[in-house]
């Protein structure tokens, strides 16, 4: 099964090679992405049945540098949501295919890089598609480089990639240690220790965290993923985010070794509590459909980052359960999220292709004339606000239950901790559904705003698919999470080297003996129920059909006839349903500020209001390093004007730096 | 026989809480009315309501689409199905193993959603605004929901309502400090849910402070009427949970217990009653307050969550 795999692989990187000649038929964007399409079942089905029957042994690669290549249950757990995330981009790709011939290059090398991450045995390997995976992604960021603001968004989408490259690269050697053993059956032999762990620890979390969009490393997703297509930021949002939270969870949770201390996990606990409640704030302000979605992308990170976290945390404890529940909450939101964001971003895609616009502001109203884009992304919108029985409660409900025992680590800083997060899980979950009303009250419901807004249709077959089937799955996966989580028990091993107590079942997820327990298909049966009585006797009594006027409206006239949607500005804006939540929380958490300027009495000049928001991560994280880059770049200049003896002084010196350095190293 | 015995309290549960929605709503509007010096209606007007609205056709507007139409069903079956959930007069319902708090939760969220969609889809000034509020003011109470959970789980092992109403009845816990705050936490989260006064007026029409009420404003008929009985669901949901949670006493226990039965459904009405008293006596006391002050009334529930939560903490350390 391996060699299906690395023969995919090669297929894949074949099409990346054959795009830029073929790209002049027309035929060219549909073939590599039905290639694609076809790649992404056989990742999915590999991994699937890598779960189902067992992990597969290390092979090495045959491309002439020591690369080993292996595929055990965490690997097969994000190559199966690899697969499925693929196939739905793929799928959206073959009714709106990229035209390009770079893109059509890069495409398949961003699905064969992820890959290649996903399946390597060692550091080299892992790193080789890491960047891949970058470099590939970028080329699509940058898809659109006519407008400046795409430009920017590639530029610092690529200045990201690269710290996440400076801090893997020495991450990795450090694990392979002085022996320099890169394969991950030498890194688990000799893990990591003191310092050196520590370094690890602060380097794994900065390298992939900024894949991943962890705060505040976070800035780079909302800029990229409007500024790619569609089905690309869905699969970046979906599936390349999750890689990086697989290299975490790898290198920190099984490379580094079952016996590190309590904090192991703290700096992700904390990191990931502050990532949700950002992400979901900022979520409720944006006024473009995709940044919003991304915004929403990085809460979800935060909660899958808070479940990694906590199951570090409960393992240093010897809570075997308990750590096996974070885990496992983890996978499982990682997975449902893949599935619900592809959905939402192939939604909104489909609206900008029929509606011309991105924009909140611009939309209303679809619910008319996109019924079905409309219904599957109400799927997806329900379980991206987590409500039951869909498959982002199931999983919440799952880190909500790790959360709310994370007192039993005795520790009485870490309880406090706990607490914190779990106030912090609560709040980005609720300010998650906020926005999820928001973006889809704003885009699919009242009148249109625009007359683009007001003629747009469906998407064709193959698009429609591309939402149907992740919608289809959200509900199973809803329906389903004990058998999902059954299916996960070989990666929480991994993760989790001791024995984890079974505690699924085939209906129901549970917390050890005696804890809380969650039966989606019982409480589904109770809703239809319950739902069908209802249904059925008020249809008894009341009249049938519904009688239609104009909106009531507390009495509000008719429009005039050169307004067949009536004013847009008498609906609800993006700016001002986000209003509430912009004064509550956003003036500590995003330094928001609103300010009204009033003419003097008499003054017929109209009142102004100004109102925005900065993310802190820009104040105070990119502009000191903006400053510190402008200072090194003229101390750099120096070097220019130096005369030829220190010139010749500075290689030599490093030389005999660098020699000092082997010495002391061999030394020890 | 066993079972039997949980089906059949399941059923009679189902039975009283739905004779009790409607009482709840309107005796404590009657209530409110006697301390106002008012004579008030009777406390079955809001089930003629109910019945007279079924009966008209309802009016939608042109652009509503069938969120308009499906959201009041969904709306009433969501607060129907966490009702059922909420023990009453007696423990080991057959749908007990279902309970859990978080699930609870999650379901009136539901039903939020629900309503802050179907009060978007008009396209409408006061539809929208209602719908920003009323989720921006969840997700203060949200947290503070979760936080008297914590503690709540932190007694009993579990978010499940059946073990942690066991705990609380068995008395072996004792009066705590953390509880008493748990409790304030809880009242407030449940006036913000219900839209009662001092957040929202349940009583208010076409004023610019309102909040549940502007969501509903374009639905009548048997819309209207579902969404009247949806919000005296969650009303008699709430005081059912508090009851069940922090005035457990009179439950009948597991199993065929007729007498015992009869006891609780006494205790049970004796309980509600209490609470209607209670919310009727605070509402006719205090002003609605200012919209932009609601976050401080949340964000005071969620800081006493908090402190319930580290209270708890130092207590067990030092036990």
């Amino acid at each position: 099964m391996l060699t299906a795999l690395i023969l995919t692989l090669a297929g894949l990187g074949l099409l990346a090679a054959l795009a830029v000649p073929l790209a002049r038929f027309a035929w060219a964007g549909l073939a590599m992405h039905g290639g694609c399409l076809l790649a992404s079942v056989v990742l999915a089905g590999c991994g699937l049945a890598v779960l189902l029957a067992g992990a597969l042994p290390v092979q090495a690669l045959p491309i002439g540098v020591p690369a080993l290549v292996a595929v055990d249950a965490l690997s097969a757990w994000f190559l199966l949501l690899l697969g499925l995330a693929g196939s739905c981009s793929a799928l959206f790709g073959l009714s709106h295919p990229l035209v390009a011939p770079r893109l059509l290059a890069a495409y398949p090398l961003f699905l064969a890089g992820m890959a290649l991450t996903l399946i390597a045995a060692d550091g080299f390997t892992l790193v080789l598609g890491f960047e891949a995976m970058s470099i590939a992604s970028w080329v699509l960021v940058a898809a659109d480089h006519a407008q400046a603001e795409n430009r920017r968004a590639a530029r610092r989408y690529l200045a990201f990639a690269l710290l996440s490259g400076i801090c893997l690269v020495p991450a990795i050697g450090l694990l392979g240690g002085v022996a320099g053993d890169l394969s991950f059956a030498g890194i688990r032999a000799a893990p990591p220790q003191g310092w050196v762990a520590v370094a690890v620890l602060a380097l794994v979390v900065v390298g992939a965290g900024a894949k991943a969009g962890l705060v505040p490393l976070h800035n780079w997703l909302p800029l990229a993923h409007p500024a790619a297509p569609s089905h690309v930021s869905a699969l970046m949002s979906a599936a390349m985010t999750k890689v990086a939270i697989y290299v975490l969870a790898r290198l920190l949770l099984d490379l580094s070794g079952p016996a590190q201390p309590l904090w192991w996990g703290v700096p992700l606990l904390v990191l990931g509590a502050a990532s949700a409640v950002l992400g979901a704030l900022r979520a409720n302000l944006e006024e473009n459909a995709k940044t919003l979605l991304a915004c929403s992308t990085i809460e979800n990170i935060g909660l899958i980052c808070i479940g990694l976290g906590l199951a570090a945390c409960f393992r240093a404890a010897d809570l075997g359960v308990l750590a096996g529940l974070a885990a496992g909450a983890a996978l499982l939101h990682a997975l449902n999220h893949a599935m619900f964001k592809s959905l939402l971003f192939l939604g909104m895609g489909e609206v900008a292709h029929a509606a011309a616009s991105r924009r909140l502001d611009r939309l209303g109203g679809l619910i008319h004339a996109m019924p079905w884009t409309a219904g599957a992304v109400l799927v997806g919108v329900a379980a991206a606000a987590s409500l039951p029985p869909l498959s982002g409660f199931a999983s919440e409900w799952l880190l909500l239950q790790a959360l709310l025992a994370a007192w039993r680590v005795g520790d009485l800083a870490f309880q406090v901790l706990g607490v914190a997060v779990v106030a912090a899980a609560a709040l980005a979950a609720a300010l998650a559904a906020a926005a999820m009303v928001r973006l889809f009250g704003l885009v699919f419901l009242g009148r249109p705003r625009t007359p683009r807004a007001a003629g747009a249709v469906d998407g064709p077959m193959p698009a429609r698919l591309a939402l149907l089937l992740p919608a289809g799955l959200t509900i199973l996966f809803g329906l389903l999470p004990g058998t999902l989580l059954g299916l996960a028990e070989g990666a929480v091993q991994v993760l989790l080297p001791f024995g984890v107590a079974e505690r699924s079942g085939f209906a129901m997820v549970r917390v050890g003996d005696g804890g809380a327990r969650y039966w989606p298909l019982a409480l589904t049966l109770l809703l239809a129920v319950v739902g069908g009585a209802i249904w059925w006797l008020v249809r008894r009594r009341a009249p049938a059909g519904v009688a239609r006027g104009p909106a009531w409206d507390c009495g509000f006239i008719a429009p005039p006839q050169h307004l067949p949607f009536g004013d847009p500005v008498t609906q609800p804006s993006a700016a001002g349903f986000g209003q509430p939540l912009r004064r509550m929380l956003g003036g500590s958490l995003l330094a928001a500020h609103e300010s009204v300027v009033m003419p003097r009495p008499g003054d017929p000049a109209p009142a102004r209001l100004t109102s925005g928001y900065a993310d802190p991560s820009e104040a105070w994280l990119l502009a000191p390093l903006a400053r510190w880059r402008d200072a090194l770049a003229v101390w750099a200049e120096k070097l220019r004007d130096l005369p030829l003896t220190a010139t010749l002084m500075l290689p030599f010196g490093t030389l005999v730096a660098l020699l000092a350095l082997a010495a002391w190293l061999e030394a020890r | 026989m066993a079972w039997l015995a949980a089906i059949l309290t399941q059923i009679l549960h189902l039975a009283l809480v739905l004779a009790a929605a409607p009482l709840v709503v309107g005796g404590i509007r009657w209530l409110k009315a006697r301390m106002q010096g008012r004579i008030g209606a009777s406390p079955l007007q809001p089930l003629r309501d109910f019945l007279k609205l079924l009966r008209k056709r309802p009016v939608l507007a042109d652009n509503a689409s069938w969120i308009s139409q499906a959201a009041p069903y969904a709306g009433a079956t969501v607060a129907l199905a966490a009702l059922v959930l909420v023990p009453s007069f007696a423990r080991g319902m057959a749908l007990a193993p279902l309970a859990d708090l978080v699930l609870i939760a999650g379901l009136l969220a539901a039903g939020r959603v629900a309503l802050a969609l179907a009060g978007m889809d008009a396209g409408t000034a006061f539809g929208g605004l209602g719908a920003s509020r009323e989720m921006s003011f969840a997700a203060l109470a949200e947290p503070a929901l979760l936080l008297v959970a914590l503690v709540l789980a932190m007694l009993a092992g579990s978010t499940g309502l059946e073990t942690i109403g066991a705990l609380f009845q068995d008395g072996s816990l004792g009066l705590r400090v953390s509880l008493g705050l748990a409790l304030v936490a809880l009242l407030a989260v449940a006036v913000a849910e219900n839209a009662r006064i001092p957040v929202d007026n349940p009583a208010t029409h076409l004023e610019l402070t309102m909040v549940h009420e502007a969501m509903i404003l374009e639905a009548s008929g048997r819309h209207l009427a579902l969404w009247e009985a949806a919000s005296a669901l969650r009303l008699t949901l709430w005081l059912a949970l508090i009851a069940a949670i922090f005035f457990p006493f009179g439950t009948a226990p597991v199993g065929f217990a007729p007498l015992g039965w009869a006891v609780g459904i006494g205790a049970w009405v004796a309980k509600m009653a209490l609470l209607c008293l209670a919310l009727a006596a605070f509402e006719s006391a205090i002003a609605k307050m200012r919209v932009f002050r609601v976050p401080e009334f949340l964000g005071a529930a969620l800081l006493l969550g908090l402190l319930a939560a580290l209270l708890l903490f130092l207590s067990t350390r030092l036990a």
